[in-house]
């Protein structure tokens, strides 16, 4: 993964000193209310509900083990010895004392990390597969180029003070695990016709209140222009995206309104000023960067065990638990013998994607024992242990299920994508940590939700949709009535090549009746699917209206 | 007199920025300095092939550099609004003004911006800065420089970090 050198270090010791500064400023009534509110969410502060919220990035979702114990460190230390991996991959803590934040930074950048714009009107950051330099479907390793625009989004100094958020997601593979086309700039790693590297552009994808698709600006932007480029676009959106509004500031209403054509030959007016210019990506920037993301020392098959896939089907055939972990839990791997492992942070009874300051060191063990000393965070809200050798799998099944990681459940609908909502969050209409909950609760049969299959069932508890309710299969919003929590429920989204956003079933239920609906609409799809088909792939074949009517019968 | 920051000091401010009622003739304008708007400058300087030294234009964070008429060297001071500290707007105009029209007098930032946006302002080619009221410019003299590097070129450094690495 990328290392700091002298002057990445003294960058972000550079920022933990501002905002010592600045905190301290503000404590003493130097800073006003509201000026100090862009400060502190650039540094990813924000008040709750309850207390503070402080959002540490995690650049595209990479860890070291030394990393993941400063954050169980922070924590223990700070916090009430947990934090919650968000739908971004970022992490979240829930308690932290305003006046500790400076210091909680100051610990964080000893091992190279910080809260850098994960809030605010600025650039945030970029998001990948979590699988990224080892899924068998990769055509190129996002990361390296991923660090290259993270650190020119870095203290951008055009760009602190956007007319809203902006996010950006980078995708390598054939299938599609970042949801490029719900970002603001979504870019696909691409080929051209004369072998060199570069991306096809999405812009103006989005939730929130207004979901959109992106679109497809560009069809090839050159590896070495990707830079000016991106600078082209922000440039476009920050002189002309709508301030006055602030439902209607995020760039896709921009792209909208100008249409994608118009808007991409603007930006393309605005880059043919930048193109060619210093901030083009010399090959030796990529090279170094390609440099941080080798392809690690494996351990050949041979010292693996060349029968080692005959090992594993025998031990599945004796532990059917282990059986059913392997098939939901882990992923393919490009290299002969290993596999990745997916540790779920969705045991019933624990809000999604929370993991205590234990949990976070056993991650780091794990990671150090039989990942290479590296974990991933992912936008589902688990843990990817991305470099397993085989002949370790049993060993670490044993030492994750003590833990709390062995639910065998990803993919099914109790691996569901939940954000903190009204239990914390002050923006939330409704709680959804209680919903997830319930449907856990009610649907904990293995073997049924086996039969259903893959359904991703996403819990937003407002129209901000960090719970990435458009694209679920499923997808759960809270809404205020009154003062009172409802619940609209959605069917059809995806977030793959082949997005779709979700569409509203129709009137809303009561938290209490969110299981039960659920229920119905499974039902119905176990009534009406074709052997094989997936709830998704059922759906869009009979349509939304036998669904509807299962569940308002 | 008014105090501001100009190129790392804070000096005097004799520019006064006509808001409202701005001259409709160059025999309207006083005889100290003066920032118009930008229809007013526009309109001024189509009356005179030199205007006068005393004369400076100031733009809303909705114009652009290229609507500015006129020889743009010859303007002692742009001014860009920032009607409100979060309206980004400015950071671009000033890059526009600084890079594309290689503009080299004084560029100053009007209205509300505030001390902590000092290094990304001068980042984007400001180099005067009337902050808002509640601001001590001395003490704001310290935000100035509160990274010791960057890693993308702006006004200030036209060679990116990854151009400079050891």
């Amino acid at each position: 993964m990328y290392r700091y050198d002298s002057i990445d270090q003294k960058i972000v010791d550079d920022r933990v000193a501002q905002f010592r500064d600045q905190t301290q400023r503000y404590l003493a009534g130097e800073i006003a209310e509201e000026e100090f509110l862009p400060l502190r969410l650039q540094n990813g502060l924000y008040v709750q509900r309850l207390a503070p919220m402080l959002r540490v990035c995690i650049p595209y979702g990479m860890l070291s083990s030394q990393q993941i114990r400063m954050l169980a460190h922070v924590a223990r230390k700070y916090d009430k010895g947990y934090g919650h991996i968000t739908t971004r991959q970022n992490i979240q803590y829930n308690w932290p004392a305003l006046e500790n934040v400076p210091d909680i930074l100051a610990d964080l950048a000893t091992v190279e990390m910080h809260a850098v714009q994960t809030s605010g009107n600025c650039i945030r950051n970029f998001t990948a597969d979590p699988f990224a330099g080892v899924a068998a479907d990769e055509v190129m390793d996002p990361r390296p180029y991923c660090e290259v625009m993270r650190q020119w989004a870095t203290f951008h100094p055009e760009f602190a003070f956007l007319p809203r958020k902006f996010k950006m997601a980078v995708c390598g593979s054939e299938t599609d695990r970042a949801a490029i086309l719900v970002h603001d700039i979504g870019m696909m790693l691409t080929t051209n016709d004369a072998g060199e590297i570069g991306f096809e552009v999405f812009v103006g994808g989005g939730m929130g209140r207004t979901p959109v698709i992106g679109s497809l600006i560009s069809p090839f932007v050159a590896e070495k222009d990707i830079l000016t480029y991106l600078e082209a676009i922000l440039r476009v959106y920050n002189l002309a995206g709508n301030r006055l509004n602030k439902y209607k500031a995020r760039i896709k209403i921009l792209v909208r309104a100008m249409g994608p054509e118009a808007f991409a030959a603007k930006v393309d007016e605005e880059w043919q000023h930048l193109k060619g210019s210093e901030s083009t990506v010399t090959p030796e920037e990529i090279d170094r960067m390609k440099s941080f993301f080798p392809t690690p020392d494996y351990r050949t098959l041979d010292a693996i065990g060349t029968d080692v896939d005959q090992q594993l089907a025998q031990q599945r055939e004796e532990h059917q638990a282990f059986d059913r972990w392997i098939t939901r839990n882990t992923r393919e791997h490009r290299q002969p013998g290993y596999i990745s492992v997916i540790l779920s942070l969705k045991p019933i009874g624990v809000p999604p994607g929370d993991v205590t300051a234990e949990q976070l060191d056993a991650i780091a063990d794990l990671a150090d024992k039989y990942s290479l000393g590296e974990a991933r965070t992912t936008k589902e809200q688990n843990i990817v242990l991305a470099d397993v050798a085989k002949d370790q799998l049993f060993d670490l099944w044993q030492a994750c299920k003590p833990l709390g990681f062995a639910s065998p459940t990803i993919g099914t609908l109790n691996d569901m994508i939940c954000c903190p909502g009204g239990d914390f969050c002050s923006l939330a209409n409704a709680k959804s940590i209680p919903v997830a909950e319930a449907i856990q609760r009610k649907f904990d049969d293995l073997d049924y939700l086996y039969d259903l299959g893959d359904i991703s069932l996403n819990i937003s508890g407002c129209m901000n949709a960090c719970g990435h309710h458009h694209v679920g299969n499923i997808g759960v919003l809270g809404v205020d009535k009154k003062g009172e929590e409802w619940y609209q429920i959605q069917l059809g989204g995806d977030q793959g090549k082949q997005a779709s956003l979700a569409k509203v079933l129709g009137p809303s239920f009561s938290r209490e009746q969110v299981p039960d609906i659920i229920e119905k609409l499974l039902n119905n799809f176990v009534e009406v699917r074709i052997e094989g088909e997936s709830f998704l792939e059922t759906y869009r074949r009979v349509g939304h209206d036998g669904f509807k009517a299962a569940a308002y019968a | 007199m008014p105090k501001i920051i100009v190129d790392g000091s804070v000096v005097d401010d004799s520019w006064n920025v006509i808001r409202e009622d701005a001259p409709n003739s160059l025999a309207e304008v006083r005889e100290s300095n003066t920032l118009v708007p930008l229809d007013c400058w526009n309109a001024l300087q189509s009356e005179s092939d030199k205007m006068p030294a005393n004369i400076g234009v100031w733009i809303a964070s909705t114009e652009l550099p290229d609507q500015i008429e006129g020889d743009l060297q010859s303007i002692p001071v742009i001014a860009v609004d920032f009607p409100a500290f979060a309206d980004g707007r400015g950071f671009s105009i000033g890059r526009l003004l600084r890079q594309r029209h290689e503009y080299l007098g004084q560029l100053r930032a009007i209205g509300n911006p505030i001390r902590d946006q000092l290094s990304y302002l001068v980042r984007c080619g400001f180099n005067a800065f009337q902050l808002a009221e509640h601001y001590d410019p001395e003490q704001a003299l310290a935000s100035l420089k509160d990274f010791s590097d960057a890693y993308q070129t702006a006004v200030d450094q036209t060679v990116p970090l990854f151009k400079r690495r050891g």
